[in-house]
């Protein structure tokens, strides 16, 4: 283990104010920020296929988060990520959404990502990072969702070929739901839990 | 460039996900090991925030929701500190991002029913972004300390929540502050789901009297560790990174 003469601050939860601090304009406060950060993840003129993605965050109990923020952070259609050389100037790559009051969802309107050079030949699929935060979770949990089209770059993935048992690359699947539309729940326990990442 | 793949996380610096004291951590606790996976782009690039995004008084919750002339109530504070890695060095461009209850310990929420009063003038959020030497500041009140229903009589310490974004998606982080000499720290258990005596006093600013300004504002220091990067280059680096 390589010297760390300072280690990481501890996590604490986010708590159930977390919109307070991360999307003001969401809860009602305005007129601080002009919007919300993350509010938008590409203008008209990004290159690529528009998409929409929906889900909802659910506890063990089956119940629905309605606390939840759930960060996104993914590639422009041709796989770079903002802020490299050739990237795609309308694509910030980073959304945050809120998870709905009442219905729980949670939702992001982005172009679907390329798949993505990850070294020594690998390709990864299109995938989009996601960080989700709420009460009661103590440490942010990383995971990844792909695209269900996209089965022969799963095949050859990097991340989901090492995931054991290897049934558990479905929780990592959208659904699709229509034309650009597609669905993903987010299990925190049970069954179906989602695969959280150590990363 | 200190471009190399992150250290690991050191998990028992961090509550773990389940700490029933911490009630509602109960149903919200993943319950299966979390996957070992080699860095890739999608972890070792993240979004970037200039300063031109920020606003005059983004970094004055005393006065970013006030009405001109007027001010949010409560002691006036500075907390200052700065953003390091690992390694000690400081992290300059690190988006702060912090939010807290008003001084009687009441969030403009709609879902905060507590009996304290909002406060007109209090918004609750502010944010900045760290300098070249990773040292950022902002100005506020003094949150109060308010109950909550996890057990029957449960309060929490005074805190600001801060989230922050270094350079990397890895990074992210989602932590609170408290304040020195509270006698609510030892009491809490979201605070206690930390599992190290030292991890609570990383979290704990400390009065700084020298930052402190005569007749205006008490200073608190507040330092931030961020996960750092192996200082050589991995000959593995990823590509398009």
């Amino acid at each position: 283990m390589p010297r760390r003469p300072y280690q990481e601050s501890p996590s604490q939860t986010a708590g159930p104010y977390v919109h307070i601090g991360c999307m003001p304009n969401l809860c009602g406060i305005g007129g601080i920020y002009p919007h919300d950060l993350g509010h938008r993840m590409c203008g008209p003129k990004a290159r690529g296929t528009p998409i929409t993605v929906t889900g909802r965050v659910i506890d063990g109990s089956g119940a629905l988060l309605h606390d939840a923020l759930v960060e996104a952070w993914q590639a422009d259609a041709a796989g770079r990520y903002p802020g490299n050389p050739g990237s795609d100037p309308d694509v910030t790559g980073f959304g945050r959404a809120a998870a709905d009051d009442d219905s729980g969802d949670w939702r992001f309107e982005t172009i679907k990502p390329g798949a993505v050079p990850c070294g020594d030949g690998q390709v990864m699929a299109p995938h989009l990072t996601l960080w989700i935060v709420a009460r009661g979770i103590n440490l942010g949990l990383h995971t990844r969702m792909y695209f269900p089209e996209d089965t022969g770059f799963h095949a050859a993935d990097p991340w989901l070929t090492r995931i054991e048992p290897h049934d558990r690359v479905s929780t990592l699947i959208a659904e699709r739901t229509g034309d650009g539309v597609y669905q993903f729940d987010i299990h925190l326990q049970g069954a179906l839990e989602t695969v959280f990442f150590d990363v | 460039m200190n471009d190399g793949p992150f250290l690991p996380r050191d998990r028992s610096r961090h509550p773990p996900a389940l700490a029933p004291a911490y009630k509602t951590s109960v149903a919200r606790s993943p319950q299966r090991a979390l996957l070992s996976m080699p860095q890739t782009p999608s972890e070792l690039t993240g979004p970037v925030f200039g300063h031109g995004m920020l606003g005059a008084q983004d970094d004055d919750l005393i006065h970013n929701f006030a009405a001109p002339d007027q001010a949010a109530l409560g002691p006036r504070i500075i907390v200052q500190g700065r953003v390091l890695d690992e390694a000690g060095r400081g992290v300059p461009g690190a988006l702060i991002e912090v939010w807290q209850a008003n001084a009687g310990g009441r969030y403009r929420h709609k879902k905060d029913g507590y009996l304290a009063p909002l406060d007109p003038n209090f918004g609750g959020c502010g944010r900045t972004i760290s300098g070249a030497d990773g040292a950022y500041r902002f100005l506020s009140i003094q949150p109060g300390p308010y109950p909550w229903p996890n057990g029957p009589n449960s309060w929490r310490p005074a805190h600001i929540h801060f989230s922050v974004f270094g350079h990397a998606f890895a990074q992210r982080l989602i932590t609170q502050m408290y304040f020195e000499g509270d006698p609510l720290i030892p009491l809490c258990p979201i605070v206690n789901a930390v599992p190290t005596p030292q991890g609570i006093a990383a979290l704990t600013a400390r009065l700084d009297m020298g930052k402190t300004v005569p007749m205006d504002a008490c200073a608190w220091r507040f330092d931030i560790v961020l996960r750092g990067r192996r200082s050589t280059p991995f000959e593995n680096r990823p590509e398009g990174n």
